[in-house]
């Protein structure tokens, strides 16, 4: 077996967590597990803050790496280096709060991910025009003609045929179509979800080596 | 209520765990069952292996799910996968590389990379540089990812995890380098964007099925069965609550 003493530790972890979800607040006899819970909530957002910073740093040296590396160095390694070190300097200087900081910070971050919306929405309709090469079969003409269809429900267009007998109800059941369609892929998803933990409190998914 | 919704809770947690422990038994486990073709695991099989044989690189992206919050079951299927796509790639020349969106994330990639490898025998092979974190925010996350996808030779591209709809900017990258793109998220409007961008997209609880398919294991395979049962389970509930409801049957 794996890791098995770190195993141990992530079972009896996790449960004591599940545990505690389960208990009602009032029930004063088992407190001590939901005090147990939040100290272990508290250390692992702990934890998480730590490896947020691992993570970056992980970024930087890589990016060090590549910008210095002898066959092809990566000049965009250089500006994400140099902008790296700029926004941590003056952030440990003036603070991440300080409104000079978040208004520079805000000019250009903001910006440059309204571009990428922007071409994921060209990148879209391009999608949308080649998907039957891509996809062949029914589904594919199901999701696009749901997809015009919906988008003119979703706009208003049909909204004056509301009021006519019969058809108002017709269009009400469709506008409720694609949210049952949701909640059943969100059921699905969950199942997944709890498979997926259970595989963890087990012990047969470790996403840690030890 | 409060009390009945927690009941509910246990028992559902304490079956689930007491199914998937039966189904993983070795007489239930060689009991013959097939499970429902995927042509979309079929296909990224079929990249890897052409990836290991052409000397191109695997790359599998995990999403931007902290491992804290309410998605963090997909960002868990993700480093399943990742492992079991390390291992099915462990011989190849250019090593596997992950890219993920959360810093938690990075180093679990990392540390699941590098037990593949031990477990292979090969610790030796093992390079941290291989679980990176892209970027810290959804789009410098997809920003991040963009050099992977472009310089670095890549001829599969496995999007596993929780991502934005932004991700759809990924599998287009993917498709202009010709490479073989797999995408599954658990978010509804990603699922969609992936439908129309990506060359093969999981949807709904595939997504938690591809270790399985992936054969990462008897545990998997017990797990899917599990979903199986619970999927009828939950849908002879809803058309009892619907039968009562017609009825007149007031449920609360």
């Amino acid at each position: 077996m794996r890791a098995p003493i770190w195993t141990a530790v992530a079972i009896s972890i996790g449960l004591i967590v599940l545990l505690g979800y389960f208990i009602p607040p009032e029930l004063a006899q088992f407190g001590f597990i939901l005090t147990l819970r939040s100290l272990l909530v508290g250390w692992a957002v702990i934890l998480a803050g730590v490896a947020a910073l691992v993570g970056a740093l992980n970024l930087f040296l890589i990016h060090i790496g590549r910008m210095t590396a002898s066959r092809n160095p990566d000049r965009y390694s250089i500006l994400l280096v140099v902008f790296f070190v700029l926004s941590l300097g003056f952030g440990l200087y003036l603070s991440p709060a300080d409104p000079l900081y978040q208004k520079v910070v805000t000019a250009i971050q903001v910006p440059i991910e309204a571009s990428l919306m922007a071409i994921l929405a060209i990148t879209l309709t391009f999608a949308s025009f080649r998907l039957f090469q891509r996809r062949k079969g029914l589904m594919a003409g199901v999701f696009a003609v749901s997809a015009v269809f919906f988008i003119l429900v979703g706009s208003g267009l049909l909204a004056p045929l509301q009021d006519l007998p019969g058809i108002g109800g017709v269009l009400g059941f469709i506008q409720r179509l694609p949210v049952a369609g949701g909640r059943g892929i969100l059921l699905g998803i969950a199942l997944g979800s709890l498979t997926a933990g259970l595989r963890i409190l087990l012990g047969a998914d470790r996403p840690y080596s030890g | 209520m409060i009390w009945l919704e927690s009941i509910i809770g246990l028992v559902l947690v304490i079956f689930s765990a007491g199914m998937i422990l039966v189904f993983s038994l070795p007489r239930l486990r060689q009991a013959r069952r097939v499970n429902r073709l995927i042509p979309a695991v079929q296909r990224l099989r079929r990249a890897i292996g052409l990836a290991v044989e052409d000397g191109t690189r695997l790359h599998v992206s995990i999403g931007k799910s902290s491992i804290f919050s309410a998605t963090n079951a997909s960002a868990l299927v993700g480093l399943s996968t990742l492992e079991r796509v390390a291992q099915l790639s462990l011989v190849s020349d250019r090593p596997l590389v992950a890219t993920s969106g959360d810093g938690t994330l990075s180093i679990l990639s990392q540390d699941t990379l590098r037990a593949a490898y031990r477990i292979a025998n090969v610790p030796e092979q093992y390079d941290p540089d291989r679980g990176r974190l892209a970027g810290a925010t959804p789009m410098s996350y997809i920003a991040g990812t963009f050099p992977v996808i472009r310089d670095e030779r890549v001829s599969t591209n496995i999007l596993v995890g929780n991502f934005g709809p932004e991700v759809g900017l990924l599998a287009d990258a993917s498709d202009q380098q010709n490479a073989f793109t797999l995408a599954a998220s658990d978010a509804l409007a990603t699922q969609a964007v992936l439908y129309a961008v990506a060359e093969e997209t999981l949807i709904g609880e595939e997504l938690f099925a591809l270790p399985a398919y992936l054969q990462a294991g008897p545990v998997h395979q017990a797990s899917l069965r599990l979903q199986d049962v619970l999927r009828w389970v939950v849908i002879g509930l809803i058309i009892l609550a619907a039968l009562l409801s017609f009825f007149g049957f007031n449920l609360l």
